[in-house]
């Protein structure tokens, strides 16, 4: 399948929603835990159990992003955007299945495997599309892509339970709730298929820096250059550091403050992960809109710097001050999810737009490792700490001297990023070769 | 002038406008929800 290119006069401002309509419907896949109750009590299953189709999913959303970049900046995002399409909802058809017939096994092979390609290939899908389309705002453009995926969870989790409610906990309301998902998934995301177009020239925007503009490297080449394993680190540090506080984030505030005058009731903290679900959001738009104008290093600086400081308020003050707990905790979210959105602006400042959604995708195995490192720092050491006969906010004092230490590390890293050697650089185009893929483009 | 807007793209103002309320119609009813959840933190 070749790439769609725009026709004269498409507005750039219809491939935000196309990448928007498909980040939407896979950031369901943060909304997985109202499907577990009913699931384990429909099919006895325990807690470990009812967790392995997000949990495979979010692997194959690795392995799928890192494997399938390539393919993906071959066909381009319509192609893409199909193939998530095609795979995101055919996991849920396949888990009603499972749930009618009572085989649990089919559940976590639909929504895990064939659904988790679907994550992977969806979230890569519009970045490299979205660069290019916006060349002067390229923070601002995956930023607003990227706060898709948190928004999505936000719709789903209400819209999920209440369907459960509507349907029963049962295996067949259970069933009748994926396929109703699958369905209106698939037509929801069928409008990015359908408006997702590729800028007809290098140069879609007067005035604004060409898409070809500055050093271009292949996503073959940029795994082997430092950079790119420095901004591995970076992304890691900063996604450990906000899984730290996402983690727990309900039973934390409550340890927190369960010996003062003040303590936090069970619908007030869910209250609390709901703000920090909104600032992670924020984050998103926010931050990677105005790396844009101070630069990507230096919003890397913000987010691993300031982070730091904001874990080391809550460490010395955090139990004495519930403000300050809350509004740290709402700061280092929002770096959580800016550092997500930054980052493919940041790797298209350092390897081009030559092949940057395929480069995003291998890095996405950063978050893959940090998914695992973030919770199992918390929970370890907040079980150790518990076996010690410590409690409230003692419990997390280690773990967050840990977070402090990793956002040093990962701060240390972006320090250490410099522009990519030219040996790395793919040959530039010659002038007659780029009026030639101008041509060709326009007559398309 | 008449030939000029005669060779002119289409507007495509439409298309964009129900694009952007496809998404942001779900967008805003998880953000309504988000909100409602939110200031429980307050009054919870």
């Amino acid at each position: 399948m070749s790439p769609p290119v725009a026709p004269a006069g498409w507005s750039r401002w219809l491939v935000p929603p196309a990448a928007l309509s498909v980040h939407l419907s896979i950031g369901q896949a943060y909304a997985w835990s109202v499907f577990k109750p009913p699931l384990e009590s429909a099919l006895g299953l325990s807690g470990t159990q009812s967790a392995l189709p997000f949990q495979l999913g979010i692997v194959m959303l690795g392995l799928s992003a890192a494997f399938g970049g390539t393919l993906v900046e071959r066909n381009g995002p319509r192609w893409a955007m199909t193939v998530a399409l095609i795979c995101f909802s055919s996991g849920f058809l396949l888990s009603a299945l499972g749930a009618a017939t009572e085989q649990y096994w089919l559940i976590v092979f639909g929504y895990g495997f064939v659904g988790g390609i679907g994550l992977g290939i969806g979230y890569i899908s519009p970045v490299s599309t979205l660069i290019k389309w916006f060349p002067d705002r390229p923070g601002m453009a995956t930023g607003i892509a990227i706060m898709g995926f948190g928004g999505g969870a936000l719709i789903a989790s209400p819209w999920s339970a209440q369907m459960l409610e509507s349907f029963g906990s049962d295996s067949s309301g259970i069933a009748l709730a994926f396929l109703v998902h699958g369905l209106s998934y698939a037509v929801f995301m069928t409008l990015g298929v359908l408006l997702v177009r590729v800028p007809r020239s290098p140069k879609p925007v007067e005035g604004a820096p060409s898409v070809l503009a500055g050093p271009q490297v292949s996503a073959r080449s940029a795994v082997r250059t430092p950079q790119f394993w420095c901004l591995w680190v970076v992304l890691c540090m900063n996604v450990t550091a906000g899984i730290g506080i996402l983690e727990k984030a309900a039973p934390m505030i409550t340890d927190f403050f369960a010996d003062t005058s003040t303590p936090v009731s069970v619908s007030a903290a869910a209250g609390f992960v709901a703000l920090l679900s909104a600032a992670n959001m924020a984050g998103r738009i926010g931050w990677s809109s105005t790396s844009d104008l101070i630069g990507r290093k230096n919003i890397y600086r913000v987010y691993l710097g300031v982070g730091a400081m904001m874990y080391a308020l809550i460490a010395l003050f955090g139990d004495s001050s519930k403000p300050v707990f809350i509004l740290s905790a709402l700061v280092i979210l929002s770096f959580y999810g800016g550092g997500f959105a930054t980052i493919p602006a940041y790797l298209k400042d350092l390897f081009g737009t030559y092949q940057v959604g395929a480069i995003h995708g291998r890095l996405l195995t950063a978050w893959s490792t940090a998914g695992v490192l973030g919770p199992l720092i918390v929970n370890w050491i907040a079980d150790r700490q518990e076996e010690a006969g410590k409690h409230g906010a003692s419990l997390y004092g280690l773990s967050f001297v840990i977070m402090i230490g990793l956002l040093v590390v990962g701060f240390v890293a972006n320090e250490l990023v410099r522009p990519v050697h030219v040996r790395h650089h793919i040959p530039a185009p010659s002038k007659e070769a780029v009026d030639v893929q101008r041509q060709q483009s326009e007559s398309a | 002038m008449s030939s000029d807007s005669s060779q002119s793209p289409p507007s495509r103002r439409g298309l964009i406008a129900f694009a952007w309320v496809w998404v942001g119609a779900p967008l805003a009813y998880g953000l309504y929800e988000l909100v409602q959840k939110a200031t429980q933190l307050f009054t919870g």
